[in-house]
């Protein structure tokens, strides 16, 4: 069981991660709360490559993700909405 | 002639242009219409509607609509959207036709939004906007493959250099007449839309390209823990270094035609009403504001600038933290650093914020941030008290001080934003999240028309509000002449000495003679207006050879440095702007905000002064 890479919130991850998004955190399976509806139309989506470019230089929060072909800013605790797996 | 027609009562079809921020509809807009409205690389730009005719032989009105990621609304920019392209609008009548604009080098991600409104029914041209980036990123797509997909006419363009206009007309006249598209389930969910929008856009795509390489190479820089802040602070510095020392010499160059017009005049002209009516009235009024020109245009030529290559994202980005800290998020940023130049488009910028509190937050403190009206106070007063000096390393001592002014509307901007949002605007901090857009040269076009544009607003208010209460104040400042006998200058019996000296009284205390305090009146309608007053005043109350050493030698002679400095805190936060009021007005929905507004800023002006006053005497005495 092992082998199978474990998922992680996108709010932990330090600048220099690379990977994808597996899914969203969401407290009930069937609707999707807001929070996680907006990621989606910035442009979050599963099975897309994902990259920690950049973090405030004041506090290492904000992050910079690179998410497709966008660069993403946002906090670290909106981000942990964002299931990711190392690559 | 598509303005006749219009005139004339027949209604044209209505065309919305509807994307995602930042993917060029403004651009779009101005390259269909002919009109100026302004573009820039940051999400959130337009934050309101604007419409305008399209050129050419087909006959279409353009609405141009804030860019929203979806149809559902989260801010009041994407709210005014959501409302015209449902029908639902108070003002605009449901569109036409639909121009939906899409950023080429991130099809994936735009297409979704494309879907969502491709439902509402409209008929539809998708414009596939910015290919010219695109080809420089190698990308390549199958136009044809992608309109079958859709099922709506797609076509090329780039904006900015005007290509694919005539095509992109052509397809939205004939959108105008034709049935909306057949529709075709792509899912009623953002996940069941996003999962149809990349598959479409992966047969479409031929060549995914090789992505914004020199956007992540430039942010490896910009985005630096250590370069970073270091260049957005030394960013800034620079601007105000530049506004100083740059506007010098196209300065005295003003200065010196106005002096020397004045002189002409009095060779001219016997001494009387009619010599002091353009000598002391408009020349030494208007004059002394119109000096100001080249300081605001390089101001906003720095604005200008960083709005256009993507940076001030970046410096959001930068300042969330610190922004977080007194509880606003770094979004607001870019509405307080516009509000550097004027606080009326700050305020309305900050439409683009999502959470009401904060929104209402940024818009109370806009007019703390030093506006470009305040330079030509600041300039006086520094040019007239501040040597003229250089503090080592090419720093001038008067920049520094321009700087230290500055700063402090900053850092009083920080303090009542962490104030307001304990207090009046309670409530949670809402979250930052924004699109970093990639880097672009300046489009030197937008950035000319930008410098035009305020150049043009600029000169108007010195002709008209300017000239007004010039004129008005020379008035007042003439009649009652002097009774027989007198032995003040004639100006200390006029209605202006009268009022003068009764506002004395109440300004006193923080060091303000008559001549400033009969010069704040007209000042209430603009900053610079106050500086045009005493412009006006002193030169009525002053010799020939006084008036023709100018506004800056007559003020180093008639204040003492406590008043000049009690002065320069004044204006650091008094709110002397009509049209600042009047936005927030229309901003908040009423009159208790303005009314706080100003209630709080003049009672910060009045303390700051008094502790300035009281504090340089005490110090110099």
């Amino acid at each position: 069981m092992t082998s199978i890479p474990l998922s992680e919130p996108l709010g932990t991850c330090m600048p220099g991660f690379s990977g994808t998004i597996t899914g969203f955190t969401s407290d009930n399976k069937d609707i999707e709360s807001a929070s996680v509806e907006q990621l989606r139309e910035m442009g979050f989506t599963e099975g897309l490559d994902i990259a920690v470019l950049h973090q405030n230089p004041f506090g290492r929060d904000p992050i910079a993700v690179r998410v497709g072909a966008m660069t993403i800013a946002l906090r670290r605790q909106q981000a942990n909405l964002v299931q990711v797996t190392a690559s | 002639m598509n303005e006749q027609i219009a005139a004339e009562g027949t209604v044209l079809p209505i065309v919305a242009v509807v994307g995602n921020p930042n993917c060029g509809k403004s651009a779009l807009f101005n390259a269909l219409t002919g009109l100026r409205q302004k573009v820039a690389n940051y999400p959130g730009a337009t934050v309101e509607r604007r419409s305008g005719q399209v050129t050419g032989a087909v006959n279409l009105t353009l609405i141009d609509l804030p860019g929203t990621y979806s149809l559902t609304a989260r801010s009041v920019d994407e709210e005014v959207t959501r409302q015209v392209v449902t029908g639902t609008h108070a003002i605009e009548s449901k569109p036409n036709v639909i121009l939906s604009v899409v950023d080429a080098t991130n099809l994936a991600q735009h297409l979704r939004f494309v879907l969502e409104i491709r439902e509402l029914g409209i008929p539809m041209v998708v414009a596939l906007n910015m290919t010219d980036l695109a080809a420089r990123e190698r990308i390549s797509i199958d136009v044809t493959a992608l309109s079958e997909q859709i099922g709506v006419p797609v076509i090329e363009t780039v904006a900015v250099r005007k290509k694919g206009l005539d095509d992109l007309k052509l397809a939205l006249a004939k959108a105008a007449i034709s049935p909306p598209p057949s529709m075709i389930e792509f899912g009623q969910t953002v996940r069941q839309r996003q999962k149809a929008a990349r598959k479409i856009a992966a047969t479409a795509i031929i060549s995914e390209g090789i992505g914004h390489r020199t956007t992540r190479q430039i942010d490896r820089i910009l985005l630096n823990p250590i370069i970073g802040p270091v260049t957005l602070f030394g960013l800034l510095f620079l601007m105000f270094q530049a506004v100083f020392s740059w506007a010098e010499t196209p300065m005295e160059l003003i200065e010196a035609g106005i002096g020397s017009t004045q002189a002409f005049l009095v060779s001219i002209l016997p001494d009387g009403l009619i010599l002091s009516f353009f000598s002391d009235g408009i020349l030494a009024g208007v004059g002394a504001v119109v000096v100001f020109l080249p300081q605001i245009l390089i101001l906003f030529l720095f604005i200008l600038v960083l709005e256009s290559t993507g940076y001030m994202a970046r410096a959001a980005f930068i300042m969330d933290r610190l922004m977080a800290s007194v509880g606003l998020n770094g979004r607001a940023f870019i509405p307080l650093l516009s509000s550097f130049a004027c606080a009326v488009p700050g305020i309305m910028a900050a439409r683009s914020i999502a959470n009401e509190r904060d929104r209402l937050t940024t818009i109370l403190i806009a007019p703390l941030m030093t506006c470009s009206a305040r330079l030509p106070v600041y300039t006086v007063v520094i040019a007239a008290f501040i040597p003229n000096q250089t503090v080592g390393a090419g720093i001038g001592l008067q920049g520094l001080v321009m700087f230290g002014l500055y700063l402090a509307g900053i850092l009083s901007a920080l303090v009542m934003a962490a104030v307001l949002k304990r207090t009046v605007a309670k409530g949670e901090a809402d979250s930052f999240l924004l699109e970093l857009p990639k880097y672009q040269s300046p489009n030197i076009r937008f950035v000319a028309i930008g410098l035009y544009e305020r150049a043009r607003i600029f000169l108007r208010r010195a002709g008209t509000i300017i000239l007004v209460s010039t004129i008005i104040l020379w008035g007042l400042a003439v009649y009652p002449g002097a009774p027989e006998g007198a032995t003040e200058p004639a100006i200390t019996y006029s209605f202006v000495g009268v009022i003068g000296s009764a506002l004395e009284v109440v300004f006193a205390p923080i060091g303000f003679n008559w001549e400033i305090s009969v010069a704040l009146v007209p000042g209430m309608a603009a900053r610079e207006v106050a500086i045009a007053a005493l412009g006006t005043v002193y030169s009525l109350s002053g010799s020939e050879a006084m008036i023709e050493a100018g506004l800056v030698s007559v003020l180093n002679s008639a204040w003492s440095l406590p008043t000049a400095l009690s002065f320069l805190a004044w204006f650091v936060f008094a709110p002397q702007c009509l049209s600042t009021i009047a936005v927030t007005r229309r901003e908040t929905g009423g009159w208790k905000w303005p009314a706080f507004m100003v209630a709080y800023l003049f009672v910060l002006a009045y303390g700051a002064s008094f502790i300035t006053f009281r504090m340089a005497t005490w110090l110099l005495g």
